[in-house]
């Protein structure tokens, strides 16, 4: 009997959700495979955006920005489909959201950026970039999972 | 040559987020997201040490790109600060915003300093 699904707030491990805790004892090996797999496919997807968009030390880091929102998008719709499902298949989330959406979004190349943005000399770049990313992220994540919630809700109706 | 670096780095620092943030998580009891923080502020102090050090582009793929990149979070970060909101710990979603930018930035700052620093 499958227990139920509880509020989690970390989507990559929560450890008051009895699921979680277990998760890496039952099968280390399974679990970590799969964050790993599904966090290369999202580095890569990052790396090759971010090749084929390429910003100027001065200019607005756009593909970073769409990364970060887009990724933040959809872990919101995630998270909210397998909360519907009752936390979904076992390998779901450890690969879609701790490896894929995980490895595709980055905290480290949005501070540098910004840090770099201040070295250059372009703070009002860095300040924009700033803002509208952590905006941009909270109002994408905020979208996601009320927007999926509420389609959900009226499709099991 | 480039994605197989950005891979295997991508393929260590991700698994590595997941086990740091469950470290983290079993030695304390608070819904503060401290170990996507820890991981956030310690990878944004890393690349800036790569940014800042003369890297060259098989490093700056391995470390940057791959381990950074996939060590760090931007989705888990907005997804606890929206669990937090709606939760009702309000104070602590403005907290970790302010908090993990602030620290984010003061460790690409520290990082990126010391490499110059260090390299002349």
């Amino acid at each position: 009997m499958p227990e139920p699904f509880e509020p989690r707030t970390d989507p990559d491990v929560d450890l008051r959700v009895p699921a979680d805790r277990r998760e890496l004892t039952a099968r280390p090996a399974t679990i970590l495979a799969a964050i790993a797999a599904g966090g290369v496919l999202g580095a890569l997807a990052r790396a090759g955006l971010q090749h084929a968009v390429p910003h100027p030390p001065t200019g607005f880091p756009w593909a970073t920005f769409t990364i970060n929102t887009s990724g933040c998008l959809l872990i919101g719709v995630l998270m909210a489909v397998l909360g519907h499902l009752d936390g979904g298949p076992p390998l779901a989330r450890p690969f879609l959201g701790v490896g894929v959406l995980g490895g595709f979004t980055t905290f480290s190349t949005y501070a540098v950026d910004v840090q770099q943005a201040i070295v250059v000399g372009a703070p009002g770049t860095a300040l924009a970039y700033l803002a509208a990313t952590v905006l941009g992220a909270l109002v994408a994540v905020g979208v996601g999972d009320a927007a999926t919630t509420g389609l959900l809700r009226q499709a099991t109706r | 040559m480039t994605v197989l670096l950005i891979a295997l780095g991508a393929a260590v620092g991700a698994p590595l987020r997941y086990l740091t943030d469950r470290a983290v998580q079993s030695r304390h009891g608070s819904a503060f997201p401290w170990g996507t923080l820890l991981v956030n502020v310690a990878g944004s102090l890393l690349l800036g040490i790569v940014v800042g050090w003369p890297a060259g582009p098989a490093v700056s793929a391995l470390l940057g790109t791959g381990f950074c990149g996939a060590l760090t979070t931007y989705s888990t970060f907005s997804y606890e600060t929206l669990r937090l909101t709606t939760g009702g710990h309000r104070l602590l979603a403005l907290t970790n915003v302010l908090g993990s930018v602030t620290a984010g930035l003061a460790a690409a700052t520290a990082g990126y300093a010391l490499a110059r620093a260090l390299t002349g």
